[in-house]
């Protein structure tokens, strides 16, 4: 295997997935998987030139919200280490599995968690070595040829379940599955992760008809609203705000909240609107944690290093993380 | 000729009856394509979903991921063009068990280039884990639900409406991969689809009489593509193939065929009858299958091409031709 040198070991010793903690500690915990998550995109953006830094930054907080406290979901029933690809869906091949036994057991009263903006999925990756859902050893193999890590993740990636990186078509197929879940009877909610830039997207506004025409109040979305995009600054590429009011337009229950402040998601997140899909959007700053980065806004979407000089800082600033665990 | 009217509609709610997994998601085309019926008789398994056919296809898909079998009815067009991402990563990708069904293929609508399917066969048949059949007279229609039955992935179906021909012995149904036998010839083989057979039907019938003997095949089965009967058929005939389409002849039934008999090394010349490579426009079915050369006479010309002799074939001649339901093995005098 190619990425053996460098393998982080996930911050918190204790296991923490499958339950909600219920003492006084879980924020503290929260905050520290958060900045675990940030530390482990870190190192792997120092270690391959590269990475979606500047995603981990903006929505730590979000992903240390949903798995340390939002997602009822159980235990992980994946192999800690994933499987090698099993080959494309088909008729014939029996083998393929998707990557959603890393986020449990499918059950009616349980949670379901979807991945819209699979680009995020590094962050994903991170949050499951954090959590204790998945070794650090599947990390280590993001982007490496017949692994299932992959860099843009698809179904068969640990913590998703579709196919999703064709943006926008993730809140469709979770409305259809979150149709079909309420026709059987399931109460668990189905939580998606969105970006902003999917919101410049027709078919994302669809789904919202759809979701709000149908009542489909068991779809939660929470997005990353950090302004950023491939191009730039969303506001100067295509601007979406206000986008509180035009998701209220479309029937959305909608709550703003900072988006890296896991107190306030958390709290949002226990709203169950009244048949309305509950859409959280949580502002983000797209170098929170790293202040590095803000020298190269706004160009962020994929942070690849300039220099050595400019990697050398980077280093030093994930030997400052490691030394303030 | 013996017609049956509104096969698709009737056929579905008897056919859904004891299938609740069965829903239908309509475009804001509920009676256009025969599904008014099913809203009447299941009101709680027909969603109407307005114009969002992207959201339509990959919300088919999270259904389907969830056990049911969702069947999204429009018109061909608006699925495979407008929602062709979506058909590919929402459905075909994860080979969910969706069910595509298109109405008004090729050029069975007047509403011109925006309502006309003419590459839906073409662009669905590039996409891995696909099926796609495509009935041919009203029995087929009605059959086809049964025949896909079993396949544990999406299938696109190139459906008829309102007033279907019967052309086929209700007997004989039709069956996925097969290609229905209509003829037996030893001079050309011919292999035709959809709406064509019944044209091909008139042509091979005074063909025929005029010393032409034709092997015609009648092909509902677009993918896959394996029949045996189809290779052996195309490698037989004295002077040639033919195929007969309504629809592009680039990647439809004509690629097809080109494609089995290259690989399988048969040298013999085909002769593809489908739209030229190009749009056409809003107009009637007989208009616009006269002009791109779809129809009965076209076939008369590119077989006498084929055979090298005028055969003075007039239209009153293919007229005249009084098609029945057929017996696979009917004899040609049985016409």
């Amino acid at each position: 295997m190619k990425h053996t040198i460098l393998i982080l070991q996930p911050r918190n010793s204790v296991t923490i997935q499958g339950e909600k903690m219920s003492n006084n500690n879980w924020l503290t915990e929260a905050k520290n998987v958060a900045q675990g998550i940030r530390r482990q995109v870190l190192a792997h953006t120092i270690k391959n030139n590269g990475g979606y830094l500047s995603q981990a930054c903006s929505s730590s907080e979000i992903w240390a919200s949903l798995y340390t406290r939002i997602l009822n979901i159980s235990a992980s029933e994946a192999p800690m280490i994933p499987a090698p690809f099993p080959g494309v869906p088909s008729a014939a091949n029996k083998n393929y599995f998707t990557g959603q036994a890393y986020n449990g057991r499918k059950s009616p009263d349980l949670d379901r968690f979807f991945l819209s903006p699979v680009q995020y999925a590094l962050v994903l990756y991170a949050t499951l070595v954090e959590v204790g859902r998945m070794s650090p050893e599947g990390l280590a193999q993001f982007n490496t040829d017949g692994s299932t890590v992959e860099m843009i993740g698809a179904e068969h990636s640990p913590g998703h379940e579709i196919t999703a990186g064709s943006l926008g078509q993730a809140l469709s197929q979770v409305a259809g599955i979150a149709f079909a879940r309420r026709k059987k009877g399931e109460n668990g909610r189905n939580w998606v992760f969105m970006s902003d830039g999917e919101f410049q997207i027709g078919q994302t506004w669809e789904a919202l008809e759809i979701l709000s025409f149908y009542k489909l109040n068991n779809v939660a979305v929470i997005v990353d609203v950090n302004g950023q995009q491939a191009d730039g600054a969303m506001k100067d590429v295509l601007n979406i705000e206000p986008l509180d009011e035009r998701l209220k337009a479309f029937g959305a229950h909608v709550i703003k909240v900072d988006g890296n402040n896991i107190e306030e998601i958390v709290a949002a997140s226990e709203v169950i609107p009244d048949g309305k899909p509950l859409v959280i959007l949580a502002y983000t700053s797209p170098y929170c944690g790293i202040d590095l980065l803000q020298s190269r806004f706004p160009t962020l979407h994929y942070v690849r290093f300039k220099s050595e000089e400019e990697r050398a800082q980077y280093t030093e600033l994930l030997t400052e993380l490691e030394a303030a665990l | 000729m013996k017609t049956m009217s509104r096969v698709h509609a009737k056929k579905l709610v008897e056919w859904a009856k004891d299938k609740p997994e069965v829903l239908v998601l309509s475009a804001d085309l509920t009676s256009n394509t025969e599904v008014k019926l099913f809203r009447e008789a299941y009101p709680d398994r027909f969603l109407s979903m307005g114009m969002t056919e992207q959201n339509i296809v990959s919300f088919a898909g999270g259904l389907a991921r969830e056990g049911f079998v969702p069947f999204f009815h429009t018109f061909a067009i608006f699925i495979y063009r407008r929602a062709l991402d979506q058909i590919s990563m929402s459905v075909a990708y994860p080979n969910l068990k969706v069910r595509l069904v298109g109405f008004l293929p090729g050029i069975m609508t007047p509403g011109g280039a925006t309502h006309q399917a003419t590459d839906d066969i073409a662009i669905l048949r590039a996409l891995p884990n696909m099926t796609i059949v495509e009935p041919g007279d009203a029995n087929e229609v009605a059959q086809v639900l049964d025949s896909i039955e079993d396949i544990d992935g999406p299938v696109y179906i190139r459906q008829l409406r309102g007033e279907v021909p019967i052309l086929f012995d209700e007997n004989e149904p039709m069956r996925l991969g097969r290609a229905r036998p209509l003829r037996e010839g030893s001079d050309i083989t011919l292999f035709s689809s959809g709406i064509c057979t019944e044209e091909a039907m008139r042509a091979t019938a005074v063909l025929q009489k005029r010393g032409v003997s034709i092997n015609h095949l009648h092909v509902s089965t677009h993918k896959p593509f394996t029949d045996p009967a189809i290779l052996a058929a195309a490698g037989q005939p004295k002077y040639g193939v033919i195929t007969m389409e309504n629809h592009t002849i680039v990647g439809g039934l004509g690629s097809e065929v080109a494609e089995v008999m290259a690989e399988a090394g048969v040298g013999k010349k085909l002769v593809r009858i489908g739209l030229q490579d190009t749009y056409a426009h809003g107009a009637s079915r007989p208009y616009l299958m006269r002009t791109h050369g779809l129809d009965a006479m076209a076939l008369v010309q590119k077989a006498e091409k084929m055979v090298g002799e005028k055969l003075n074939i007039s239209e009153e001649d293919l007229q005249s031709v009084r098609l029945q339901a057929m017996h696979s093995d009917a004899k040609a005098e049985a016409l």
